[in-house]
């Protein structure tokens, strides 16, 4: 029975999100279209254990849903205008089959699932909402799972959850994808999502729990859900890009016991062919579409730059530094900027890139951060400067919040006066 | 988690891959491939050509030799794989029971992944061979 049970949740979690995403377009409310799907989860856990799983199990939980519609509409008072709208509706469900659902599909905009994600990604959402909302309706993560995979109590991703739900009821969102400008506006706050997703499993260290590391695929498999449903962003083929190649390092990025390994000191043949490839080739759809790379493109280019070179030694620093400089022009920031500094002190020399460190050393953002005096330090070491290098590992270290990292910058405090300059990392 | 999924065809060498009285299959494999694709899931796929177009390499006691087979009956042998991305085992499993084919079995195998590896036996290899 228990084989049973799990047979369902895996179909349920195949058809779930074009189960809501159909229900949607027809009740024009998605609270109301997952509880109509729950509905039919609930009928087809009491039906298949006993009858078997249906030859075409998306087809019978729509119809069960669509059933469950209507009876719902009956107990209400409202109940004849509504269920005509609903009857309209159904005629053309009737004849909806599998086939159908992928020829919707095909349909850049207008198309259920993305007009489903989009209404997830909703801007008159908080962050969190959309993150919780997108999991719960397009990944078909239950309540508690979300609860673990964020550290949260379940009670506060449930009222979350609720009232996601009522917000874009109580604003009349209309349930479809938004088209041209609009699109353009709506986009980056999907990938956002997406990405959030993405840096919250990659977040989790490897003794956590399932749920939480899984997110990653599941940011991946959104992504590349994604790039099918709106072929013609490059974002989204960018993004898509950007977390297959940063995927592809999940497997190099600990240490024995767990301790995080920078970037250039991981062993490379670890990093996951498979995944560069693909994120290769996602890179290159973001590239041959009209218009420039956008800041998810960029990254993901920057990531190619490292994923090509075999060995450390044999990174493209100068095209890396191009890159930070683009992604400083388009989405400029303090961090972006730090990035460029130790791209063009690879590229150009330590002198380049300090240079650049003066100009940004008054950023608020980064007061009280380890992060700048920790790449100034490494820049000094390398010209040789070794006693500033020293006093800017001390002071790095006097900031920082994380003791590994303390204890590390401590130690590179005391090697910088005393060794020859060592390689440096970013 | 990752999932192979080998395809062994119940079909004869001589009937092997596609062809014009079978294109309704082949198409139908075409969408069915396209809706792993659009779930995301799909990592990659590919069809083999028939064993013939290949060969056997046997290694006893290190030593390798080459032979044009023996070849296991033709229901023993591969016909092609998808490599594919699912949340469960039984995800895998439902995926590959939706294949378009009209005769044919799917073995589904779990692949192994970097944690998947003890700790200890990663690190006997770091030690003793290098990294």
């Amino acid at each position: 029975m228990a084989e049973a049970a799990r047979a369902i949740e895996a179909v349920w979690r195949i058809e779930s999100a074009r189960l809501v995403a159909g229900l949607a377009r027809m009740v024009q409310d998605v609270g109301l279209a997952e509880d109509l799907a729950q509905d039919a989860l609930v009928a087809a856990l009491e039906k298949w254990p006993a009858d078997g799983v249906p030859d075409n199990p998306g087809a019978w939980l729509m119809a069960t849903a669509r059933n469950r519609a209507i009876d719902r509409m009956r107990r209400e008072s409202n109940f004849r205008s509504k269920q005509e709208e609903i009857a309209r509706e159904t005629g053309a469900l009737f004849a909806m089959e599998r086939s159908d659902f992928e020829a919707a599909a095909d349909e850049e905009i207008g198309d259920d699932l993305l007009a489903l994600i989009f209404t997830c990604c909703h801007p008159l959402l908080s962050r969190e909402a959309r993150v919780a909302l997108t999991l719960r309706l397009l990944g078909g993560l239950t309540t508690p799972e979300i609860a673990r995979a964020f550290l949260a109590s379940e009670a506060t991703i449930a009222q979350r959850l609720v009232r996601a739900k009522k917000t874009l009821r109580e604003a009349r969102v209309p349930f479809e994808a938004p088209r041209g400008a609009e699109l353009d506006e709506r986009l980056p706050s999907v990938l956002e999502v997406v990405y959030l997703v993405f840096n919250e499993g990659y977040a989790a260290s490897a003794g956590e729990d399932w749920v939480r590391r899984d997110l990653c695929e599941e940011a991946l498999r959104l992504g590349r859900i994604l790039a099918e449903l709106a072929p013609r962003e490059p974002e989204v083929h960018g993004l898509a890009a950007l977390l297959e190649i940063q995927a592809s390092r999940v497997g190099a990025r600990h240490g024995p016991s767990g301790e995080p390994v920078l970037l250039l000191d991981q062993d490379r043949g670890r990093w996951d062919p498979l995944l560069i490839v693909r994120g290769r080739r996602a890179l290159q759809r973001a590239e041959e579409l009209p218009g420039p790379l956008g800041p998810y493109g960029l990254q993901a280019a920057i990531a190619a730059c490292h994923a090509r070179a075999i060995r450390p030694e044999e990174t493209d620093w100068v095209r890396i530094a191009a890159l930070y400089d683009a992604l400083a022009q388009i989405q400029p920031s303090p961090i972006v900027d730090l990035n460029r500094a130790v791209a063009l002190g690879m590229a150009f020399g330590p002198e380049a890139g300090l240079a650049l460190l003066d100009e940004i050393e008054d950023e608020k953002a980064l007061a009280n951060n380890h992060l700048l005096p920790s790449v100034r330090g490494d820049l000094l070491e390398k010209a040789g400067r070794k006693d500033e290098a020293a006093a800017e590992f001390k002071r790095a270290a006097e900031v920082t919040q994380n003791a590994q990292e303390r204890a590390l910058l401590l130690r590179r405090a005391r090697t910088a006066s005393t060794s020859t300059p060592s390689r440096g990392k970013s | 988690m990752r999932f192979m999924m080998f395809m062994y065809p119940e079909i004869e060498e001589k009937d092997w891959g596609p062809k014009v009285d079978n294109v309704e299959e082949v198409a139908a494999m075409g969408r069915y491939n396209e809706e792993l694709r659009k779930a995301g899931m799909l990592l990659s796929l590919d069809g083999l050509q028939p064993p013939s177009e290949g060969g056997v390499v046997s290694i006893a006691d290190g030593k390798a030799t080459i032979t044009d087979g023996p070849f296991a009956e033709a229901k023993e042998v591969v016909g092609g794989y998808w490599l594919i991305q699912a949340r469960s085992k039984e995800e895998a499993l439902e995926w590959a029971s939706r294949c378009p084919a009209e005769n044919c079995r799917i073995e589904v195998r779990r692949v192994f992944e970097m944690e998947d590896f003890p700790q200890e036996v990663q690190d006997a290899v770091e030690e003793n061979f290098g990294g």
